[in-house]
């Protein structure tokens, strides 16, 4: 049963690449729209020292960014657990900051950082797509105490900061992974975006690779960009899905 | 002369919204004393219990309270232990957070005395339900409190548990004599855990009833089948129904 539930995947991408492969050639259709899969893979093969560099490239970026937006949003859910009035201050700003389309953000942030520093831009938009779900897990978290507990506390006269290091703070983990995990995600996809929108191949990532194929209409390279990034993607989901559930485990015990 | 650990002089607590939950009530703990309080879902005895512990402060009335900081102990009615902290860290938490440094060592003695030695470093996602009350209770009683405050302790136990942690809570009780304050809505579990049993009325709860239960404490075996038992019993019961049907 298991290996069935294993092997359902593989066949379902077999029969797909076997009828678009039969299709495409039957059919005759023109490889600058949709190459054959043989031929995606042949530019995979092909192009694969220039793909696999620039994929490491957009790969860095999108964990430079986590790292400045985990660094950030974690300081920051911090300082306004400490301070109510603090946190009634900036709701509102963030809230609007947060319901703001980001790429429309994103020529702004080339301006400021990325005309003479191209990977400076990706990182940044990255790093602001990133930074609201660890934000708002970290302040969610905080939050999440059980209220006996938080009695319990009270009871035994914990100030605020030692209410903060030994209560909320590890109240908050769960809910901090959890952040971490949908940033991951979306780290990737502000990475692929500022790339498009800085429009010169300064950054040299995947995106980029994307544009450049596009323009001269080597689909099958386009394809093959793409099949990376979605591969990329998957991964950086799957790890920190890994990390979530190996810091659970000893979190909770079991 | 006796001694008055702490009382409630006719308080009353409204909340907004939702109006008055409680009072006016009146009732005062001597030294070592425990007392049941019995009542509908609502009545506000879990009011009254906080009120106690200094976690609220009433609308108006007066709260008096002689244990200090450290000396009043609580178990709700879940465990509340923190999930990320071995049982042993979790009953060392108020010792901790007084900043004293045998934290750790008095911790195991609180675990050792509800007979859970050898779960120290057991999660509370690895604990029974029972266990991990127990659990709750040790961190309770490391504090050495002069006032113990249980709100609903067993609710969430099988009635097998809950008969043996009524047994170890009368041997503490022996061992220590806080005053205790048992809240419960089960009619033969007051009887049994207490020296006096008081019947609030529904909410906004008041002083329905109120008798003491001439038995010693911790209660001789099949203390549950003595005719006083059934008796006292049958009296709280008929309290109570008379107390919620008006």
């Amino acid at each position: 049963m298991r290996a069935a539930h294993w092997l359902a995947p593989l066949v379902l991408v077999t029969l797909i690449l076997a009828a678009w492969e039969t299709s495409v050639r039957l059919l005759g259709v023109p490889a600058y729209l949709l190459p054959a899969p043989s031929a995606v893979a042949y530019a995979m093969v092909d192009n694969a020292p220039l793909l696999l560099a620039s994929a490491g490239r957009t790969l860095g970026m999108a964990l430079a960014a986590l790292v400045v937006a985990s660094v950030v949003a974690n300081a920051l859910a911090l300082a306004l657990g400490l301070s109510p009035l603090m946190e009634s201050a900036v709701r509102p700003l963030a809230v609007v900051l947060q319901a703001t389309p980001i790429v429309s953000i994103a020529p702004l942030i080339n301006i400021w950082a990325g005309l003479d520093h191209p990977e400076r831009a990706v990182i940044g938009l990255a790093a602001l797509v990133a930074f609201f779900p660890i934000f708002s897990g970290a302040i969610t978290g905080l939050k999440a105490v059980d209220p006996d507990l938080e009695r319990l506390f009270k009871l035994y006269g914990a100030g605020r900061l030692a209410t903060l290091r030994r209560l909320r703070l590890p109240s908050a983990v769960p809910f901090i992974l959890e952040g971490h995990k949908v940033a991951a995600g979306l780290a990737v996809v502000g990475a692929v975006v500022a790339e498009f929108v800085s429009g010169s191949g300064g950054a040299q990532g995947l995106a980029f690779r994307l544009l450049e194929a596009a323009n001269r209409l080597q689909t099958a390279k386009m394809f093959a960009a793409l099949i990376l990034l979605g591969l990329m993607g998957a991964a950086a989901h799957a790890a920190f899905q890994g990390l979530e559930t190996w810091v659970l485990r000893r979190w909770r015990g079991r | 002369m006796i001694e008055t650990v702490a009382a409630l002089h006719a308080v009353q607590v409204d909340y907004a919204g939702r109006g008055r939950a409680l009072g006016p009530f009146s009732l005062a703990l001597e030294r070592g004393e425990i007392v049941a309080l019995v009542g509908p879902s609502g009545c506000g005895k879990s009011t009254a219990l906080r009120l106690l512990a200094d976690l609220e402060q009433p609308t108006c009335g007066e709260v008096e309270r002689t244990a200090g900081r450290g000396e009043t102990s609580v178990v709700f009615q879940a465990p509340t232990l923190m999930p990320w902290a071995s049982a042993l860290e979790n009953v060392a938490l108020p010792l901790r957070l007084a900043g004293q440094a045998d934290a750790v060592l008095s911790a195991g003695q609180a675990l050792a005395r509800v007979g859970l030695i050898g779960a120290e470093q057991a999660k509370p996602a690895q604990l029974s339900g029972g266990m991990a009350m127990r659990a709750s209770l040790a961190r309770a009683l490391v504090t050495e409190p002069r006032l113990l405050l249980l709100d609903e302790p067993f609710a969430a136990l099988d009635e097998i548990t809950r008969r043996a942690l009524a047994d170890d809570i009368h041997a503490i009780w022996a061992s220590s004599r806080p005053a205790i304050v048992f809240v419960t809505h089960n009619v033969e579990e007051a009887v049994y855990m207490a020296g006096r049993v008081v019947v609030m009325t529904p909410g906004p709860g008041r002083l329905a009833f109120e008798t003491r239960i001439e038995a010693p404490l911790p209660r001789p075996p099949q203390f549950r089948t003595s005719p006083l038992f059934r008796e006292q019993v049958e009296r709280v019961s008929a309290a109570l129904q008379q107390a919620m049907a008006a």
